[in-house]
């Protein structure tokens, strides 16, 4: 085996991770299959979970909590759903991730094969519940009459795009480091609580008090979940879009960072899990 | 042409402290070590600078011990893990059995697990449909291929396993002692489609203890021993050569087992001798000091081959002259069967007496046992029986045979044949 520099080495392996998209797919679905496999409701629990968590939240802060909200924010449940969505796409894909290496122990110790599959898996199958849950949340939208833009919702799937980088690239450097500290699962869990609270899905960022909506604005997710509720929810233009090109660029500074530390510690997998 | 080149490969593995497994990612930023703790200063060399080339279309065996390397040997050729040192380059594609099934996943049928796991061999979708029939029909499923795996027996598995990973149809085929997957029948199967893979001239690497597969199916064999190559050439030759250390090895565990037992005493007889155990008893009036098994060559061995002849050679003191002495060897098998006893008294002696040192040896010019493990009691007693020193089953000794006969007895024998039939190459 030839030793090439880094970079190289590490666009060789893109490269091959490319070959392997037939093997991602495959396994994203048998993922689903298998998730889904025994029970009653099958892959329709993709749509029910989501609209069982948008009751929880429309209960919280429609009965229980009517005030918390600004009131030109309604249906206040339907723009805490806009955030939600993708939240949960973002922080399952990486609790699984960091499980998904030592999890899949047997197949890296026995099996050649790139192992940057696993993670990415975990990704793309939370963007396929993501995908599921987009009727649900345009059905309510309809319902509720809430003007959509069609040259807003272009944006839509760049959003998800750079979404998708920024999970990618962190599902990598999380399921690589917790080979190596098997506490990264339990940090994770509870850095993934706090990243919630301090991402306004579930208030809107113009309620937030000044010095902490700076601080809020260093959280790349912050741009995100804004930039879902402004295509989505609000009518109007979108005009976050060149904060979102930034988090564009970062979330690929991230994704290369990620496959980088993935990369260098590659070697180490099937001794360690 | 070299299908596999194997140059200088040292792989050393940390081997953890302690500290080191409890370590966490809290103690590691703590201590400002996260890097540090990367590199464990306790290692050990599983592979300590080997190398081997193995020819294009050739089928090679590595034999050696448990924890010789040999599979670590093979993960580093697949291509899991890479060398601390050296390097490894292999022609072609690889396809390793190393353990069947390893990507299965329980809940889904055998059919999504064959395209599944194919395609992490590195075939394309197109390719595994196009085999899927003959993989299929290879493992002897086609009737449970759309069930969810979980509910295959472990022999259904393997077999689906090995199925998958053969008809990858690699240049270079390893092999990592998987044959006993399944029942005589598919063991067979999986042999010839090993030759079909040698006759289409691919390159076959197998890593077994089955040394009978390597001499006969093997082009060439290394055996590893301790992580270096021992040996390498000619399977039979390397084979024989791995054998007789064994053997070796065995003597060396036997003899330390015998001075161990020697030098426990057990005072007092069992009330029941037939039944006893072993152990070592009697007056100790005349004391058997040291009892060693000689070998044709006149140096004490523990390890025999069937035909041979062995010498029972016991050192023996009196603590006081005696008058009433008999001598008396006993050989069983390892299920406590008696194959053979004796004694002077026996044998019509109508005296003994001794004083002072000596040695008695018990001469057996043909040792026709068949193989296996054998223990032996020696003893000096009265001619009434009580003893004087007897030690029950202390001393084991080991048959070995070319031939796997069955039995106890290995009488001297030949066959004859009258002229019509034809029976060659019998042995002897």
């Amino acid at each position: 085996m030839i030793r090439r520099p880094a970079g190289l080495r590490l666009l060789a392996h893109l490269q091959q991770l490319f070959r392997y998209r037939a093997l991602i797919h495959s396994l994203v679905a048998r993922e689903l299959k298998a998730r889904y496999r025994g029970s009653v409701l099958g892959l329709f629990w993709s749509f029910v979970n989501p609209l069982l968590l948008l009751l929880v939240y429309s209960f919280v802060f429609t009965v229980v909590l009517p005030a918390a909200h600004p009131p030109d924010l309604q249906p206040f449940a339907l723009f805490m759903f806009c955030g939600i969505l993708p939240w949960t796409w973002f922080s399952s894909s990486l609790l699984e991730a960091s499980n998904v290496l030592i999890a899949g122990g047997n197949l890296i110790r026995k099996v050649l094969f790139p192992a940057e599959v696993l993670p990415l898996v975990t990704v793309f199958a939370g963007l396929v519940h993501f995908c599921l849950g987009l009727p649900i949340l345009a059905a309510f939208l309809i319902y509720y009459r809430v003007p959509l833009v069609a040259a807003d919702l272009a944006w839509f799937p760049v959003i998800v795009l750079i979404q998708l980088l920024l999970t990618a690239g962190l599902a990598l450097l999380v399921s690589a480091l917790t080979v190596h500290f098997r506490d990264v699962r339990d940090l994770l869990s509870n850095v993934l609580t706090l990243w919630f609270f301090a991402t306004p899905i579930i208030y809107a960022l113009s309620q937030v008090p000044g010095p902490i909506r700076r601080f809020l604005n260093l959280n790349p997710f912050t741009h995100l979940a804004v930039a879902y509720q402004e295509v989505l929810f609000r009518g109007g233009p979108f005009v976050e879009w060149p904060r979102l090109l930034a988090v564009g660029a970062g979330s690929l500074a991230v994704f290369a960072f990620g496959y980088f530390v993935f990369d260098r510690l590659r070697d180490t997998f099937a001794e360690e899990v | 042409m070299n299908a596999i080149e194997v140059r200088g490969v040292r792989k050393t593995y940390p081997r953890y402290s302690r500290r080191r497994q409890f370590a966490t990612l809290k103690s590691a930023l703590l201590s400002g070590r996260v890097l540090h703790d990367l590199r464990p200063e306790e290692t050990f060399d599983a592979l300590k600078g080997v190398s081997f080339d193995v020819a294009a279309g050739k089928t090679f065996g590595i034999i050696g011990r448990n924890g010789s390397g040999k599979s670590t040997m093979l993960k580093l050729i697949a291509g899991i893990g890479r060398p601390s040192e050296g390097a490894v380059a292999v022609k072609g594609r690889v396809s390793a059995l190393i353990e069947l099934g390893a990507g299965f996943h329980p809940e889904i049928s055998g059919r999504e697990n064959v395209y599944i796991n194919g395609m992490m061999l590195g075939l394309t979708k197109r390719e595994i449909g196009a085999r899927f029939d003959e993989i299929v029909s290879f493992a002897e499923l086609q009737e449970f291929i759309d069930a969810p795996v979980k509910t295959y027996s472990s022999g259904m598995y393997m077999r689906l396993g090995f199925a998958v990973a053969i008809h990858v149809d690699p240049d270079v085929l390893l092999v990592d002692e998987v044959l006993a997957v399944g029942d005589e029948a598919f063991t067979h199967k999986c042999l010839d489609k090993f030759s079909e893979f040698r006759r289409r001239g691919r390159t076959v690497l197998l890593v077994t203890h089955s040394l009978d597969l390597v001499t006969r199916f093997c082009d060439e064999a290394l055996w590893l021993d301790a992580g270096l190559a021992k040996m390498q050439g000619d399977p039979k030759r390397v084979v024989d050569a791995y054998l007789m250390s064994v053997a070796g090895a065995e003597n060396l565990a036997l003899e330390a087992d015998a001075q161990a037992s020697a030098s426990s005493t057990f005072p007092d007889a069992p009330a029941d001798m037939t039944r006893a155990i072993e152990g070592r008893w009697g007056s100790r009036e005349v004391e058997i000091d040291a009892v060693e098994f000689v070998g044709s060559g006149g140096e004490a061995a523990h390890v025999f081959t069937s035909g041979t002849p062995i010498e029972i050679r016991l050192r023996v003191r009196a603590r006081r002259p005696v008058s009433d002495l008999v001598f008396g060897v006993g050989i069983f098998n390892a299920d406590g069967v008696c194959c053979y006893g004796t004694n002077t008294d026996i044998e019509g002696a109508t005296s003994g007496a001794m004083s002072g040192e000596g040695q008695v040896s018990f001469i057996i010019d043909r040792l026709d046992l068949v193989e296996g493990s054998y223990m032996v009691d020696v003893a000096a007693h009265r001619k009434d029986g009580a003893p004087y020193d007897y030690h029950r089953l202390l001393h084991t000794l080991r048959v070995v045979s070319p031939l796997k006969e069955t039995g106890i007895f290995r009488p001297p024998h030949r066959w004859a044949f009258s002229a019509n039939i034809r029976i060659t190459g019998l042995e002897r």
